[in-house]
């Protein structure tokens, strides 16, 4: 394989592996705070404006982790610096 | 398919670009002096208000009880920095409504200069209340091998701040884009209705973390300086 092929599969297959393991972690971590804003909503419903204000809130941080590794994907899909330099290199 | 609006270059002369996003932010300015201008010549002192008026004041008095929740005793005095980052990155995810229209905050440029403006009003605004010997000793607070960490912290949490509006913004408009290529019928109208609530999200999650980043550098006699967001259950 020469070097631009190389970096074609690495890359295709870091991105497909970055985004997924990317949404496991938040995936988890928004289910459990789901879970437990509905167990404080059931619990105290007169303050269902607070917690549902400070849910969403929350649940945007946690979307960012996943936010993060979609943008490290993105990169490596469709703006690859590497693969760039490799065709200024071989002069196409 | 382009990541950003910064890729879209209308007119260019040597180094000079003038891209999507350069074009966008100049329309927003112009919307928001024009209606600036006209809403508060519409100003009156009487109990008859108009319907702006109204507007205008609900808006501004929600920036500065939120200011406020977050720990800011005098919102007034942020209300000029904070409320207008809430509200120009607010405006540009609502105007996606507009077809045609390219959300300044999808490019990593726009993002990471409001960040910036944050970096640099955290130091600005805790010098201001504090004094620059207090504001220095506060980066050594819970002990002094915590420096480089704070510091660290400090750069981190801009960056932060940059990537995560840009990579909502970004992922909404290429989701649609691939909505429009797979499934171009309903589909991409319900994702732009949660785009624009993701928009609207961002934008209070942008100022609000702003104003929990001035809190807690103005905030005199801590003991944990930085009160991270999961601390503020009030808000």
């Amino acid at each position: 394989m020469d070097s631009l092929t190389i970096i074609a599969v690495t890359s295709i297959i870091t991105s497909g592996i970055t985004i997924g393991f990317g949404a496991i972690g938040p995936a988890f971590a928004e289910g459990r705070a789901v879970a437990n804003a509905l167990t404080a909503l059931a619990q105290q419903p007169d303050a269902s404006a607070t917690i549902t204000r400070t849910l969403f809130v929350g649940l945007a941080m946690i979307e960012s982790t996943a936010i993060y590794c979609f943008v490290v994907t993105m990169i490596l899909l469709f703006s690859n610096p590497f693969w760039n330099y490799f065709i200024e290199q071989s002069g196409h | 398919m382009h990541l950003s609006p910064d890729e879209i270059v209308y007119w260019q002369y040597g180094y000079f670009k003038l891209n999507a996003t350069i074009l966008f932010t100049w329309g927003l300015m112009l919307v928001f002096l024009i209606g600036a201008k006209i809403l508060t010549g519409l100003l009156i002192d009487k109990d008859e208000r108009t319907r702006w008026q109204n507007t205008l004041e609900i808006i501004v008095l929600g920036i500065e009880k939120q200011i406020s929740n977050v720990g800011l005793s005098q919102p007034r005095q942020y209300i000029g920095f904070l409320g207008t980052l809430f509200l120009y990155v607010a405006l540009a995810n609502l105007f996606t409504i507009f077809p045609g229209y390219e959300p300044p905050t999808g490019s990593l440029s726009t993002t990471l200069s409001l960040a910036l403006c944050v970096f640099v009003a955290v130091p600005y605004y805790g010098i201001k209340q504090r004094g620059l010997k207090d504001y220095l000793a506060s980066y050594t607070k819970p002990t002094f091998i915590m420096l480089p960490f704070n510091i660290i912290g400090e750069i981190s949490r801009t960056f932060a701040l940059a990537v995560r509006l840009f990579g909502n913004i970004m992922s909404g408009s290429m989701i649609i884009g691939i909505m429009l290529i797979i499934a171009p019928f309903v589909f991409p109208i319900v994702m732009t209705a949660l785009g624009l609530l993701t928009g609207m999200v961002q934008a209070y999650i942008f100022f609000i973390l702003a104003s929990v980043y001035i809190a807690a550098a103005t905030s005199v006699n801590t003991i944990h300086p930085p009160p991270s967001i999961e601390e503020h259950k009030e808000i």
